[in-house]
C-alpha cells in the first residue's frame, strides 16, 4: 500500500456494521433504519417434487395393482413423499377407509388433494394443507428394482494381486480374489472369502455376523484370518499349514484351519 | 518418438533410487537418446551429487514450478554426455511448494524437448512421492532382496495403480522391477530373498538385477553415475542391460558378476 493511502475494503467483503454511539442522554445516535427492532426468523417458500397417487374406482382393484407395482419396484416409494389425489373417486366413496388402507402400506403420505377434510374425517388429521403445486406429467415406475440397492448376497470378484495398504471391503456377500493378498493388505467380506493365490495379509470373513462362512486359499502365509470376529494370527497357526492350500471355518467359536486335500 | 516419463520409486529409502535414476539416465543418454533426470526429493536433494553437478545448481524444480525461473535456466547439461540433463531439486524449500498443476506444466514442457524424462522419487508415500509418480507413463520400482523393501514396493505399486493420472483415467501403467544390491551367494544361503520369491510377491515384470558391489558407492562418491564411471563393472553392465530393456530390446536375464582373472576363476571353480 502507498504510504498515507486510505485502507480500502475488499470488493467482495460485506459492508461492516455502523457502530452506534450513545448520545449524552442515553439515546442512540445515528441508528440506521435497517437495524432490526424486533427479531424475526426468515421464512422462505420452496417447491419440491412429490409423487401424486390418484386412486380409481373400483378401489379394491386399484389397491391390488398398487401392491403389485410396489413389489416389482420395492424401492420406488421408499423415502419419496407421496400426495394422494382423491379427485378421480366418486363422491359416494368411503374416503376415510381408502386413506386408512393407503396408510397401512409403506408410503410416506405428506398431503391430500381433491377431497375436503370433512369427507376424510379423522384420518386426514395432521396432514398439512398443500399450497399450489405444478403438474409434471406421469412418472414411470421402474419395472426392475433400483440399481442402487445391492442385491442380497452380491458376490465380488477381484483380479489381484491386492497390494499392501489396499483394503477390499464387501459386506454384502462373498469375495473371490484371483491372485494373491499381499502382506499389509486386507480383504473384508460379509460372506466367505476365496483366494486363488497366496494370502500374506489379513482376511476377514463373516464380518456382518455370519458363522456359516469359510475362508479358502491356495497358499497360506496369512498374517491374520478371522471369521465372525474370531481370529487367528500367524503365530497361532500350525507351522505345518504354512504354504499349504487350506480352508478355515468356525467350529463352536473356534477358528479351525485345515489343509485342503 | 513420443517422450516417455518414468518414475523411479520404491517406498523405502536407501534402496538405490537415486543411484539407479542416475545410472539408467546416463545409460539411455549414451545411446544417443535425449534424457532429463528430475530430482523430486525437495529438501533432501542428492541427484546433483551423484551426477557431480552440485556446483552448477542455480535454479531448481521449485523455481520452475513456481514460475520464478524458466526451464532452460534450471536445466543443467552433463559435461560428459551432452544429451543428458538434470533438473535439480531445491535443498531449502518445502515440498509443499510443489503443486500438481506446476508439475504438469514442467513435464509437458520437458516432453517437447526430451525422449526420456526420469523422475527420481523421494522415499515414502507422501506428497513428494505422489507428485513424482503422478504424470508417469511407466514406473521402475527399485527393490532390495529383503522383506521390508518388498512390502514397501508392493504398497507403492498399489498407489501407482490408484493415484496416478493414468490410473484415474482408467489406463494401465507399465511397471518394471529393478532388484538392486543383489548378492547371489547370500540369496542361496537364505540370507536374502530369492529373485523368484520377490517376483512371486510383486507380480510385475523384471527389468534387471543389479549385483551388490563396492563400485556403486565409489561411483556415487566421485559424483559420476556407475554407467559412466565404470561401465564395464558388473553393476554398470546390469544397468546398461536394464536401459536396453526400457528401450524395447529383449535380452536374456543375467546377473553380471565381476570379471575374474584366470587365477581367480581357477580358485572359484575349486571352491565350488
Amino acid at each position: 500500500m502507498r504510504p498515507g493511502a486510505h485502507p480500502r475494503r475488499g470488493m467482495g467483503q460485506s459492508p461492516t456494521l455502523t457502530l452506534t454511539r450513545l448520545g449524552p442522554v442515553g439515546y442512540p445516535i445515528g441508528v440506521s433504519s435497517e437495524e432490526p427492532s424486533q427479531s424475526f426468523i426468515r421464512v422462505r417458500g420452496r417447491s419440491f417434487m412429490a409423487v401424486v397417487l390418484v386412486p380409481e374406482a373400483p378401489i379394491g382393484d386399484w389397491l391390488t395393482r398398487l401392491d403389485e407395482q410396489t413389489r416389482r419396484a420395492p424401492l420406488f416409494f421408499d423415502e419419496r413423499p407421496v400426495i394422494v389425489d382423491f379427485s378421480a373417486l366418486p363422491i359416494e366413496t368411503d374416503f376415510p377407509e381408502v386413506l386408512a388402507a393407503l396408510k397401512t402400506r409403506d408410503l410416506r403420505i405428506i398431503g391430500i388433494e381433491g377431497a375436503t377434510p370433512e369427507l376424510l374425517g379423522a384420518e386426514s388429521w395432521g396432514l398439512p394443507k398443500l399450497l399450489g403445486g405444478k403438474p409434471v406429467g406421469l412418472i414411470e415406475v421402474p419395472e426392475t428394482p433400483d440399481d442402487a440397492a445391492p442385491a442380497p448376497n452380491a458376490s465380488l470378484i477381484v483380479h489381484g494381486p491386492i497390494r499392501s495398504g489396499q483394503s477390499i471391503v464387501s459386506l454384502t456377500g462373498d469375495v473371490t480374489v484371483i491372485g494373491s493378498v499381499s502382506s499389509g493388505a486386507e480383504v473384508i467380506a460379509g460372506g466367505s472369502v476365496h483366494v486363488y493365490g497366496t494370502i500374506r495379509g489379513r482376511v476377514v470373513a463373516g464380518f456382518t455376523g455370519g458363522k456359516d462362512v469359510r475362508i479358502f486359499c491356495s497358499r497360506l502365509e496369512a498374517e491374520l484370518l478371522a471369521i465372525d470376529g474370531i481370529y487367528r494370527t500367524a503365530d497361532d497357526t500350525a507351522p505345518a499349514l504354512r504354504g499349504k492350500a487350506v480352508q478355515a471355518w468356525l467350529d463352536d467359536d473356534v477358528l479351525v484351519v485345515a489343509a485342503l486335500d | 518418438m513420443m517422450a516417455k516419463v518414468i518414475v523411479v520409486t520404491s517406498g523405502k529409502g536407501g534402496v538405490g533410487k537415486t543411484t539407479s535414476t542416475a545410472a539408467l539416465g546416463a545409460a539411455l543418454a549414451k545411446s544417443g537418446q535425449k534424457v532429463v533426470v528430475i530430482d523430486f526429493d525437495v529438501g533432501l536433494r542428492n541427484l546433483d551429487l551423484v551426477r557431480g553437478a552440485e556446483r552448477r545448481v542455480v535454479f531448481d524444480l521449485i523455481n520452475v514450478v513456481q514460475g520464478e525461473a524458466k526451464l532452460a535456466q534450471a536445466l543443467i547439461r552433463d559435461k560428459r554426455v551432452d544429451t543428458l540433463s538434470l533438473l535439480p531439486a531445491s535443498q531449502t524449500r518445502d515440498k509443499d511448494a510443489l503443486t500438481i498443476e506446476g508439475v504438469e506444466k514442467v513435464i509437458t514442457e520437458l516432453r517437447e524437448k526430451f525422449d526420456w524424462i526420469l523422475c527420481d522419487s523421494p522415499a515414502g508415500i507422501e506428497k513428494g512421492a505422489t507428485m513424482a509418480m503422478h504424470y508417469a507413463d511407466l514406473a521402475v520400482i527399485v527393490t532390495n532382496p529383503e522383506v521390508s523393501s518388498v512390502r514397501d514396493s508392493d504398497r507403492i505399486i498399489g498407489l501407482l495403480d490408484s493415484k496416478t493420472a493414468r490410473a484415474v483415467k482408467g489406463e494401465r501403467m507399465d511397471k518394471h522391477l529393478l532388484i538392486t544390491r543383489f548378492d547371489p551367494a547370500r540369496a542361496e544361503r537364505g540370507e536374502m530373498l530369492k529373485i523368484d520369491d520377490i517376483l512371486e510377491i510383486l507380480a510385475i515384470p523384471l527389468l534387471g538385477i543389479i549385483p551388490e558391489s563396492p563400485q556403486v558407492l565409489t561411483a556415487s562418491n566421485v559424483g559420476s553415475p556407475i554407467t559412466l564411471n565404470s561401465p564395464e563393472s558388473a553393476p554398470g553392465r546390469a544397468y546398461f542391460d536394464a536401459a536396453k530393456r526400457l528401450m524395447g530390446e529383449t535380452l536374456p536375464m543375467r546377473i553380471p558378476s565381476e570379471r575374474k582373472s584366470l587365477l581367480g576363476k581357477l580358485f572359484g571353480r575349486r571352491v565350488a
